[in-house]
C-alpha cells in the first residue's frame, strides 16, 4: 500500500529504497499497482480482519465469555486454521509467479478477471479461504447455541457474543454463493467455458474465442450477495468489542441491551436483501433500484441504534480515559462518519455521479479502517492482560492512539474531496491526466505522507506489545474490574479448560454501578443472594 | 473438564453438539447449491428461447433414472444401517453400509461411462452454457459423493472399533453421516429433472 501511495503521490518517479531493485528504472509498472490494488484488498479483507476478527477474538474470547472449557469441535477448528493457512500461503506466493498476483480488483469482475493473468492462484486461495471460514463460524455458532454456562440465558450473554453469533450465521449462509462463482470463474478460466463470457465479446480487436451465452452481471449478483453480508462480517465484530469496552469503561450498563441485540438481529437479517446497491450501474431497471434503495434506507436504522445505544452509554458515566476506551471511543465518530456518507451511495441518483471515484474509497475505508482497525486495537489493549498477565505500557498506548487518530483521517477525509471532484479510483496515476483533477491533485500528496506517517506510527505499537509481554505492569484476573466470564479466568488461561471451576452465572453482563451496592461491578457469577 | 454435549443432547435445546454442527453445514450447502442453481435459471433465461431443452437432449435419461433409483436405494440403506445400530445388530450395520457403500460406487460408475460417452462425442464443458452448468453442477455433485464415501468407508471398515467402547457416540456420528447422504441424495432429485429432463 505505501509503495501504491508513492505512485500516485510523485506518479513514475522511481520507488525509493526498493524499486531499483524490483522494476527496470524503480518505477512501479501498472500492472503491478493493479496487483497491489487486487491484493491489498484481498488480503485485508479476507486475511487479515476476518480472521482477526472472527478467528482469534471469536476464538479466543467466545469460549472465555460464554464460560466454557473449549470451542464444539476442536479439530473442526484446527481444519479451519489450516485451511486458512494455506489459503494465505497461496495467496501470498501468487505474488512470486511468472504471472504475478490477481490484478483485477478485489471484486474480480469478469470479463476482465476471466483473462487476466495471476487470477487462477487467486479463486483456488479463496476457495481454502471460504472454507475456512465456513468450518470456523460453524463451530462458533454451535459453541455459543451448546456450550454456554449454566444459567447463561440468551439475554445474558455479552454483547460481543451476539455480534459473532450474527456474524458466524452471515459467514455459513453468504460465502457459498461466491464459492459457487469461484468455482465457475476457475471453470471459466481452466475449462473454457462461458459463464460469464456473452456472446461476441470483443478484446484488443479479437472476437473471444468462447462459445458465449454467459453474462458478467451473474458473477456481481453471485459476488455481491457474499460481500455485502461480509460488510456486517468486518463490523460486527467491531462492534461487539467496542460495547464490552465502553461498558466497563464508562461503568455504566450498557444503554438498551436488548435494543442492541434485536437491531444486530435484524441487521443481519436485512443484509442478504440489500446486495444490489453496489450495481445501480448495472442499467437494472427502476423497480429494482427502487426495492434495493429500500432496503439499504432500511438496513441504516439498526446500524443507527447500534451506534445510539453506545453514545447514550456515554451519558453520565464515569469515564476512564485509558487506552482501549481511547480507541473505542475514536471508532464511535468514525464509524459515523463512514456510515453517514454511504447513504448517498444507497440512493442510486446520488450513486451514479459517485461510483468508482474516490469517495467510495473513503467511505467503506472510514468504516473498516478508523472503525473496524480501531475497534480491534481497542480489543488488543482490552484483553491484552487476560491473553498474557500483563497490561500493555499505557504511554506508549496514548502515543500510538493520537497520532493513528490524525494520520487516518489525514489518509482518507481527502478522498471524498478528491471523489467530490470526480477522480475514479483504480488510477495508476492518481488522476494525473485528467484535467479535472488537477485541483485536487496535491491532495494525493498529503495522503501519501500520511499513510506513511500512520505506518511508522504503528511501530509503537508493535514495540509496546512485544516490550510488555515481559516488562509490562501485571495484572490479576480482573484488571479492569469488569464483570464478564473472561475474567473469572486466571490470565493467562489454563491452556486446556480455560477456568480452574464449572461456571454458573446469575445475572447480566454488565451490571455496574449498581446502587447500593459496595463495589461498582458485579461480576457475573455473583450468586443473587449477595445483593446487598 | 470434557467438552459437555458432544454425545447427549443439551436439555434447553434439544441438539447434541455434532447434530447442529452438520445442520449449519447443510445450511451452507443449500447456499451453495442454491448459488449454482440460481446461475442455472440466469443462464436459462439469457439463452435463445428452447435451446437450453435443445441442448439438454444430449443426455442420457435412461442411466441417470438407473442413478436416480440407485441413489435413492442408497439412502434407504443407511437409514437401515443407523437403524441396526439402534437395535444393537452391528453386522447388519456392516451390510447396510457396505450396500451403501456399493451404490455409491455404482451412482459413480454409471457417472462415469455418461461423462466418457460425451467426450466421446466431442462435448464438453465449452460446447454451450448448458454443457458448462451440467458438468458444473454434477461434478460438484460427483465431488459429493466422493467425500461422503470416504467418510462411509472409515466407519464402515477402520472407524467401527467406536462400537465397541463408545456405542451411542458411533450411532450419532453415523446418523450425522446419513444426515449428509440424504442431502447429497436430495440435491440429486433435483439436478436430474433441471437438467435431463426440463
Amino acid at each position: 500500500m505505501m509503495v501504491m501511495r508513492w505512485q500516485l503521490a510523485y506518479p513514475e518517479t522511481p520507488v525509493p529504497f526498493i524499486g531499483e531493485f524490483l522494476w527496470e528504472n524503480g518505477i512501479l509498472l501498472p500492472e503491478v499497482y493493479n496487483s497491489l490494488g487486487a491484493m491489498h484488498g484481498t488480503i485485508m479483507i479476507f486475511l487479515g480482519v476476518v480472521p482477526l476478527a472472527v478467528g482469534a477474538f471469536g476464538n479466543y474470547f467466545v469460549p472465555l465469555q460464554i464460560g466454557t472449557i473449549d470451542m464444539a469441535f476442536p479439530k473442526l477448528n484446527m481444519t479451519s486454521y489450516w485451511s486458512y493457512f494455506v489459503g494465505g500461503v497461496i495467496m501470498v506466493a501468487s505474488f512470486f509467479t511468472p504471472e504475478g498476483a490477481a490484478r483485477s480488483g478485489w471484486t474480480s469482475y469478469p470479463p476482465l478477471s476471466v483473462f487476466e493473468p495471476g487470477q487462477t492462484l487467486w479463486l483456488i486461495g479463496m476457495v481454502f479461504l471460504i472454507t475456512s471460514s465456513l468450518l470456523g463460524s460453524i463451530n462458533i455458532i454451535v459453541t455459543i447455541v451448546q456450550l454456554r454456562a449454566p444459567g447463561l440465558k440468551w439475554m445474558r450473554l455479552p454483547f460481543f457474543v451476539w455480534a459473532q453469533l450474527v456474524t458466524s450465521f452471515l459467514l455459513v449462509l453468504a460465502f457459498p454463493p461466491l464459492e459457487a462463482a469461484a468455482v465457475l470463474q476457475l471453470m471459466d478460466r481452466v475449462v473454457g467455458t462461458s459463464f460469464f463470457l456473452p456472446t461476441g465479446l470483443v478484446v484488443s480487436g479479437e472476437m473471444v474465442a468462447a462459445t458465449g451465452g454467459g453474462s458478467p452481471l451473474l458473477w456481481q449478483h453471485l459476488f455481491w450477495f457474499l460481500a455485502h453480508p461480509e460488510v456486517y462480517v468486518l463490523i460486527l465484530p467491531a462492534m461487539g468489542i467496542v460495547c464490552e469496552v465502553i461498558a466497563n469503561n464508562t461503568r455504566k450498563p450498557i444503554w438498551g441491551y436488548k435494543s442492541l441485540v434485536y437491531a444486530t438481529v435484524f441487521l443481519g437479517f436485512m443484509s442478504f436483501i440489500v446486495w444490489a446497491h453496489h450495481m445501480f450501474m448495472t442499467g437494472m431497471g427502476a423497480t429494482m433500484s427502487a426495492f434495493f434503495q429500500t432496503t439499504t434506507m432500511i438496513i441504516s436504522i439498526p446500524s443507527v441504534v447500534i451506534l445510539t445505544a453506545f453514545f447514550l452509554s456515554l451519558w453520565g458515566g464515569s469515564i476512564r480515559f485509558n487506552t482501549p476506551m481511547l480507541f473505542a471511543l475514536a471508532f464511535l465518530p468514525m464509524f459515523g462518519i463512514g456510515g453517514l456518507t454511504g447513504l448517498p451511495l444507497g440512493l442510486s441518483a446520488s450513486d451514479i455521479p459517485l461510483h468508482d471515484t474516490y469517495y467510495v474509497i473513503g467511505h467503506f475505508h472510514y468504516v473498516v479502517a478508523p472503525g473496524t482497525i480501531f475497534a480491534l486495537f481497542a480489543g488488543i489493549y482490552y484483553w491484552y492482560p487476560k491473553m498474557t498477565g500483563r497490561k500493555m505500557n499505557e504511554t506508549l498506548g496514548k502515543l500510538h492512539f493520537w497520532p493513528s487518530l490524525i494520520f487516518m483521517n489525514g489518509i482518507f477525509m481527502p478522498m471524498f474531496i478528491q471523489g467530490l471532484a470526480g477522480i475514479s479510483r483504480r488510477l495508476w496515476d492518481g488522476g494525473a491526466i485528467y484535467s479535472h483533477a488537477a485541483d485536487t491533485l496535491w491532495l494525493n500528496e498529503v495522503m501519501s505522507v500520511s499513510a506513511w506517517l500512520l505506518g511508522i506510527v504503528q511501530l509503537v505499537f508493535i514495540v509496546n506489545f512485544i516490550y510488555s509481554m515481559k516488562k509490562g505492569e501485571k495484572a490479576g484476573r480482573n484488571p479492569w474490574d469488569a464483570t464478564t466470564l473472561e475474567w473469572v479466568a486466571p490470565s493467562p488461561p489454563i491452556a486446556h479448560g480455560n477456568f480452574e471451576s464449572e461456571i454458573e452465572v446469575h445475572r447480566g453482563a454488565y451490571e455496574y454501578s449498581v446502587p447500593g451496592r459496595t463495589r461498582d461491578f458485579t461480576p457475573q457469577t455473583e450468586p443473587k443472594k449477595s445483593d446487598n | 473438564m470434557e467438552i459437555p454435549y458432544t454425545v447427549e443432547e443439551r436439555p434447553d435445546t434439544g441438539l447434541n453438539n455434532s447434530k447442529l454442527g452438520i445442520w449449519l453445514f447443510l445450511a451452507s450447502e443449500i447456499m451453495l447449491f442454491g448459488g449454482l442453481f440460481s446461475a442455472y435459471v440466469f443462464l436459462r433465461m439469457g439463452a435463445p428461447d428452447g435451446a437450453f431443452h435443445e441442448w439438454g437432449q444430449e443426455l442420457n435419461i435412461p442411466l441417470a433414472t438407473v442413478n436416480t433409483l440407485v441413489l435413492i436405494t442408497s439412502s434407504v440403506t443407511m437409514v437401515m444401517s443407523w437403524a441396526s445400530l439402534k437395535m444393537n445388530e452391528f453386522s447388519k450395520y456392516k451390510l447396510y453400509m457396505g450396500v451403501t457403500l456399493l451404490c455409491a460406487v455404482g451412482f459413480l460408475v454409471i457417472k462415469y461411462f455418461e461423462y466418457t460417452a460425451k467426450f466421446d462425442h466431442h462435448i464438453y464443458p465449452s460446447t454451450n452454457t448448458f454443457m458448462a452448468i451440467y458438468f458444473t453442477l454434477t461434478g460438484l455433485h460427483g465431488l459429493h459423493i466422493i467425500g461422503g464415501m470416504i467418510v462411509m468407508f472409515y466407519f464402515w471398515f477402520p472407524g467401527s472399533k467406536m462400537w465397541q467402547t463408545e456405542p451411542e457416540h458411533f450411532a450419532n456420528r453415523i446418523e450425522v453421516l446419513g444426515l449428509y447422504w440424504h442431502f447429497v441424495d436430495l440435491v440429486w432429485i433435483f439436478l436430474f429433472p433441471i437438467l435431463y429432463l426440463l
